[in-house]
């Protein structure tokens, strides 16, 4: 009986009608992905993405040239020489980041005794060139002019947590 | 007028064909020459109105037969250099052989004569009233039937025979049984587990043990009392 | 008007306008073929599929046309120039050329010829000559290796289909394919000969290697099979003659077992629907399944691809060929022959 069952089966083709099914009810359903460029998905507080560097709100940059972040850096991505400035204060005269290095573990943020450096939200940097990966200090305080916003609110809600 | 000139169209396209067939250097080119040939043969049998030979001529010869033929010769790694090894010293025997084939052809179309009423057969392949399709259907199957079964008969025995030949029974190799594959249910399992269940709850699962398969006992026929093997 | 359509130039402009009146729509159809596809997949895979170019993505075959008109074409060193060349065009002219004697409606066809099945079935005999030549003419590995999958599974697939074909012209009685339509006037023949449908389903998967018999092009192990080698326009002509023949065999479908242009029932409601959009809703089914099947099973193995093709779908036909045949005599069925 199981023998006569087995046959009468795949001669009616009940896996095969089985599996369509199941394709034709996926068919219907509501998708699971959305248009990227015009819509996107949450990301968390603590996404990592491209670096900034921060300032304080009279303008000030935050970056004391402590060099912990360059200390930490796993992939060794960061480079700073620093000089006193002419008020007597201790600032970097050169900020890079190799992005091509990078491997965005966030260790340099956390390294950070005055959050100058932050991984911010941004995750759409592609170049067209890897010199234009090769980051300086200008170009990392603009980052952190451009998104100053999303970088406050996204500390502020990693704050509890640190 | 237009029959006419498809007519001289397509025989001059057939005889140039074959006469690549045989001349063109790469046997793959040859095959491709053979198909157009019988591409052209088929336009033939098309304008002397025998549409279901033309379309069976393209189904069974281009469509199967020569896909065969050229299947085997792409795969032929054919050495021209070798090829041509020889040429001069076989050539006179070469020469010889042709010579008497020509000869031979010569007598043949030399003595050959047509009946009186064939050129008025010429194109009519078929009788009036019955398409052509009917009428080699009665031919074959009716009149001539135990001729074909015959025939049908003589290649079915060539078929086994080619089998017979070509295949070696190998005990050693092992040979899937989708059938029994897919009826297998009881080795492999679809449980639903336990989040964070361990050994402990589910056990080891094994295949079901398969009482062991009988030796083979070696038959002595009448040699059962003979006392040493 | 008459008398100018009776002289031969007349003729002529009349076949090359009902030729053009046929192949325009079908080409415009094989390029949203190629959209309907890749929408069907995308929603079976829970995707949105394409919808930037146009709205819901529409413009997207004509943004794809142009983006291959604009590649180079590349032949490779040691390909054979002629041949590599001429490979996609027999391709895609054989899927076009076997539209003459498609009936798309009673008396719409461009030839209405005695033996319009066995033509259908020649020419689509003939799609694996495309293949190989240009497997062959690749000089590569992975081409000619597609290639010769592609001409023993064809091959093995068209006799089973052949069956399917003749049992079908016993329930008929003409090779013509006006009269397999008119003869499926009281019931479809999908009914009485379903068994026959789901092989001829099949057949013509494996016949236009479609997915699960795409071997000849499978990607997994051969890169991409028989058009490796190919770019461009030539490429395009592989893909545009592959979706036309599955347009094709569709349509062979419909003619043989759904009933071409007839309405399902001949009632008041289905009749106000003419007969040629019968038909191309008919053809648009079978193009459904066509990338259901896609989306659903994967890719057979190769010897279990033969073993289906020669242990299964040929003595299973064969044996109903028989028992139709035998039905047929038994009760009195036999169509009446002129």
């Amino acid at each position: 009986m199981p023998m006569l069952d087995r046959v009468a089966r795949s001669l009616l083709l009940t896996e095969i009608v089985s599996g369509m099914a199941l394709t034709l009810g996926q068919f219907f359903k509501p998708k699971a992905t959305i248009n990227y460029p015009h819509e996107r998905s949450p990301l968390s507080a603590r996404f990592k993405g491209e670096h900034a560097l921060r300032r304080y709100p009279n303008g000030e940059e935050r970056c004391i040239a402590c060099k912990l972040c360059e200390a930490i850096c796993p992939a060794q991505a960061i480079t700073i020489e620093a000089e006193p400035r002419d008020d007597g204060s201790r600032r970097t005269t050169r900020y890079d980041i190799d992005m091509t290095k990078c491997i965005y573990c966030g260790m340099c943020e956390e390294a950070c005794p005055v959050d100058a450096i932050v991984e911010g939200p941004n995750l759409e940097f592609a170049t067209e060139t890897r010199e234009e990966l090769l980051y300086d200090k200008a170009k990392l305080l603009a980052n952190g002019d451009r998104w100053e916003a999303m970088l406050a609110a996204r500390l502020e809600l990693d704050a509890p947590y640190r | 007028m237009i029959a006419a000139a498809a007519f001289y169209l397509f025989a001059a396209v057939l005889i140039a064909s074959a006469v690549m067939v045989v001349t063109s250097r790469n046997p793959v080119h040859s095959v491709l020459f053979l198909i157009l040939a019988f591409f052209n043969a088929a336009a033939l049998f098309l304008l002397a109105g025998a549409e279901f030979l033309a379309m069976i001529l393209v189904i069974v010869y281009v469509g199967a037969v020569a896909v065969l033929f050229l299947f085997v010769v792409m795969m032929l790694d054919v050495d021209f250099s070798a090829l041509r090894e020889g040429f001069q010293r076989y050539a006179p025997v070469g020469g010889a052989v042709g010579l008497v084939l020509f000869a031979e052809l010569v007598f043949v179309f030399g003595s050959w004569s047509f009946a009186d009423d064939v050129g008025g057969l010429r194109l009519n392949p078929t009788p009036e009233g019955v398409d052509n399709t009917r009428a080699i259907g009665r031919i074959l199957y009716t009149d001539h039937v135990w001729l074909f079964q015959l025939s049908g008969l003589i290649l079915l025995v060539a078929m086994i025979g080619a089998i017979v030949l070509t295949l070696r029974g190998r005990p050693a190799s092992k040979r899937q049984d989708i059938g029994a594959q897919v009826a297998r249910s009881g080795s492999v399992n679809l449980r639903q587990v336990r989040p964070g269940a361990g050994l402990g709850e589910i056990g080891i699962e094994r295949p079901p043990v398969e009482a062991p398969k009988p030796v083979k006992q070696v038959e002595h026929h009448g040699h059962d009392h003979g006392g040493h093997h | 008007m008459e008398a100018f359509l009776a002289t031969p130039v007349g003729i002529l402009a009349l076949t090359v306008a009902q030729a053009m009146a046929l192949l325009v729509p079908l080409l415009i159809g094989v390029a949203y073929l190629t959209w309907a596809e890749r929408k069907i997949l995308g929603a079976m895979q829970m995707r949105k599929g394409p919808n930037v170019v146009g709205p819901f993505g529409l413009l997207q075959p004509f943004a794809d046309a142009l983006k291959m008109l604009m590649k180079e074409t590349i032949i490779p060193s040691g390909a054979s120039r002629a041949l590599f060349l001429m490979a996609p065009m027999i391709t895609f002219m054989l899927a076009m050329l076997a539209w003459a004697v498609i009936p798309v409606n009673d008396g719409w066809a461009i030839a209405d010829i005695n033996v319009g099945i066995l033509y259908l079935f020649a020419i689509s005999s003939l799609g694996v000559y495309g293949i190989i030549i240009a497997g062959w003419a690749s000089n590569s590995k992975y081409a000619f290796l597609g290639a010769l999958r592609s001409a023993a599974q064809m091959v093995s697939y068209e006799v089973s289909m052949g069956f399917v074909i003749v049992t079908v012209l016993l329930c008929v009685g003409s090779l013509n394919l006006t009269e397999i339509v008119r003869a499926q006037s009281t019931v479809w023949f999908i009914i009485p000969l379903f068994p026959m449908f789901v092989i001829m389903f099949i057949s013509a998967l494996a016949e236009t290697n479609r997915a699960p018999f795409d071997l000849p092009e499978g990607e997994s192990e051969l890169v991409a099979g028989f058009f490796v080698e190919y770019s461009s326009m030539s490429f395009a002509l592989f893909f545009l003659g592959e979706y036309a023949n599955m347009i094709l065999m569709s349509a062979l479908i419909t003619i043989l077992f759904l009933g071409g242009w007839l309405p399902p029932m001949a009632m008041e409601p289905f009749t106000w629907i003419p007969g040629p959009v019968w038909f191309i809703l008919k053809i648009c089914f079978c193009l459904f399944v066509f990338v259901w099947v896609r989306a659903t099973f994967p890719r057979y193995r190769y010897d279990q691809l033969m073993r289906l093709g020669w242990k299964v779908f040929l003595p299973f036909s064969l044996v109903w060929l028989i028992i139709t045949a035998a039905a047929l005599k038994i009760f009195g069925w036999l169509p009446a022959v002129g």
